[in-house]
């Protein structure tokens, strides 16, 4: 048993498991990251941009040294009907100073080759397929072939995480906790797409789009500028993907085709295709966070905050604190339930379980008025700035009063009453 | 541009097994049928002669959606093995 034993083992390469990695390989313990891809990130999909303060966090030289696409001085919501668009833009040239565009087989791979220079072992191209218990403690981990053994194991295996799962300190996901996501990204000459953004080789910018053709869905389409080419994607609200009975796949073919969004990508060659899945239970459900011998980490524990498409951060954070609880237990030499008890209060005390709880209400509330926050307020706020914007022979005014009407006459009161009560609920429930 | 041009452009590395397992008995009773409707990957087709699930486990981008929505709650779903399946080279 002795034989292939380690001190910490860590299920997976995202962010949760690299940045509990280095952690530990900094503090001069023997780790180990088991990664099921050929390389750290050949399994992985995001949006996305990761954001550079919690990434300096783990990688202080990362600005210098990582292979980043470009720096966000741009964030568009994009409100969608069929044929029309309104469009918020917000903009500063503060530009290394949020987020960035990355791609993720490029990132994960260059995080893994510092976890490997600070002296932690990377083993890919192996699949975890369950832990070893000894008398209720974890102990080790099972591969395709071979048995490795621990003092500790670190689970960050991501959204499905089947080992949380084989431990039953995850209860089975529901359809409602997670939502789908599609993303394709296209090639495109990197002068165009500084043209078409109004950008220059350096910086970049994030759309979200709500509305058409996700109306009735808790969903939301994104867009990132990578150097030389554009990711466009949704994600979907699996329940609603259920009871709706949609392909993801034709919803983003529908949302490429809106007169606001393909000349963006045209002439783009397309990549990649990919899927993946985004925990969306939020604060209620994030699981039993520790037990003997063993921790959970990044979106294996939910720790994602939809609202601002923010999950490495949380992954960064928790895979940290997760290893400087394991140092600790192995300074004293003690890896029982109690013992890593720390990690939960570590998590409470910082940024992760704040924000979670924050936004715990916020996602059950909308979903229900997903009709009405996706469908119906996209088109209101269009066809005012239509009447807005045209200029025809009839008097304004008139025009105005019938618009206003048409805010109580279009649906039931019943409808706006709900709408206006679950948008209180939702500040308050931020602000309380 | 349909599915499978799109999947053709995708790193495949294929199992020899599948990693994908319906059960079968199931999915005779199973009314929805909505893994066949909501794949991203179109992995499952109904056989209605055979009355039997087709699983193209080659094509499967590793979401795990089909498991979680799966109206039986009976679909086994594992990793490819060693690093098989699927390779995104960006993601
Ligand atoms: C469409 C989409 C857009 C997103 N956009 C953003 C964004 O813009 N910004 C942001 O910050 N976050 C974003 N996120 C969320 C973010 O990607 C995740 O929160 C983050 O990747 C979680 O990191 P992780 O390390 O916990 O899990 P992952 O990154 O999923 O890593 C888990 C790793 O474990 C490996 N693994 C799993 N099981 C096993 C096993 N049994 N054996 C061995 N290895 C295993 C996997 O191959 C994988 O490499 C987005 C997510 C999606 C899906
Ligand atoms: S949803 Fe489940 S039970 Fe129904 S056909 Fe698909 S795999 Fe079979
Ligand atoms: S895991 Fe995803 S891509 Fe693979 S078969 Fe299931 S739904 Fe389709």
């Amino acid at each position: 048993m002795e034989q292939n034993k380690i001190e910490v083992i860590i299920v997976g390469a995202g962010p949760a498991g690299i940045a509990a990695g280095i952690t530990l390989a900094r503090a001069n313990k023997k780790v180990l990251i088991v990664e099921r891809g050929s390389f750290a990130g050949a399994k992985n999909m995001f949006g996305g941009a990761i954001y550079v303060e919690p990434t300096k966090e783990i990688f202080p030289n990362f600005l210098e040294d990582a292979p980043i696409e470009r720096f966000n001085i741009e964030h568009r919501y994009v409100l969608l009907t069929k044929e029309q668009s309104t469009t918020i833009s917000y903009k500063t040239q503060e530009y290394t100073k949020n987020s960035c565009s990355i791609i993720r087989a490029k990132f994960d791979s260059w995080c893994v080759e510092q976890a490997k220079k600070a002296g932690a072992y990377f083993a890919p191209n192996t699949v975890v397929k369950s832990l070893i218990l000894d008398k209720g403690r974890v102990i080790g981990i099972k591969t395709d072939l071979e048995e490795y053994y621990s003092d500790i194991v670190i689970i960050a295996d991501g959204v499905n995480s089947l080992l949380a799962k084989q431990l039953e300190m995850r209860k089975t996901i529901k359809p409602k906790n997670v939502a789908l996501a599609v993303k394709e990204v296209y090639k495109l000459d990197k002068n165009i797409i500084n043209e078409r953004f109004n950008l220059n080789d350096n910086t970049g910018c994030v759309c979200e789009f709500i509305g058409y053709p996700m109306d009735k869905e808790l969903g939301l389409g994104f867009l990132y500028t990578n150097k030389n080419s554009i990711s466009i994607g949704l994600g979907i609200g699996l329940e609603d993907i259920k009871k709706q009975k949609l392909n993801v796949n034709d919803v983003l073919e529908e949302l490429k085709k809106h007169p606001t969004i393909a000349p963006l990508i045209k002439d783009g060659e397309l990549q990649e295709y990919s899927a993946h899945l985004i925990p969306e239970g939020g604060f209620k459900k994030i699981p039993k966070l520790y037990a003997n011998g063993v921790m959970i980490a990044g979106d294996a524990a939910m720790l994602v905050n939809n609202l601002h498409w923010e999950g490495t951060n949380l992954a960064f954070k928790s895979g940290k604190l997760a290893a400087e609880t394991a140092i600790e237990a192995l300074n004293n030499n003690d890896f029982s339930e109690n013992s890593l008890s720390l990690y939960q209060q570590k998590l409470e005390n910082s940024y992760v379980i704040k924000d979670l709880k924050t936004y715990k209400d916020i996602l059950n509330n909308i979903e229900p008025r997903s009709a009405s926050f996706f469908g119906y307020y996209p088109k209101k706020i269009a066809e005012f700035f239509k009447i807005f914007t045209t200029v025809n022979a009839k008097p304004k005014k008139q025009e105005f009063r019938k618009y206003i009407c048409s805010w109580f006459t279009d649906r039931s009161l019943r409808e706006l009453i709900c709408d206006i009560f679950t948008i209180i609920k939702s500040v308050m429930g931020v602000l309380k | 541009m349909n599915i499978d041009d799109k999947l053709n452009k995708l790193k495949y590395n294929c199992d020899t097994v599948s990693h994908l397992n319906p059960c079968a008995a199931d999915c005779k009773e199973c009314k929805s049928k909505i893994c066949t409707i909501i794949c991203p990957a179109s992995v499952y087709e109904w056989d209605e002669e055979n009355r039997k699930l087709i699983v193209n486990y080659e094509n499967c981008l590793e979401c795990g959606a089909c498991k979680i929505i799966c109206e039986k709650k009976s679909l086994k779903w594992d990793y490819p093995r060693n690093g098989k399946g699927v390779t995104f080279k960006l993601g």
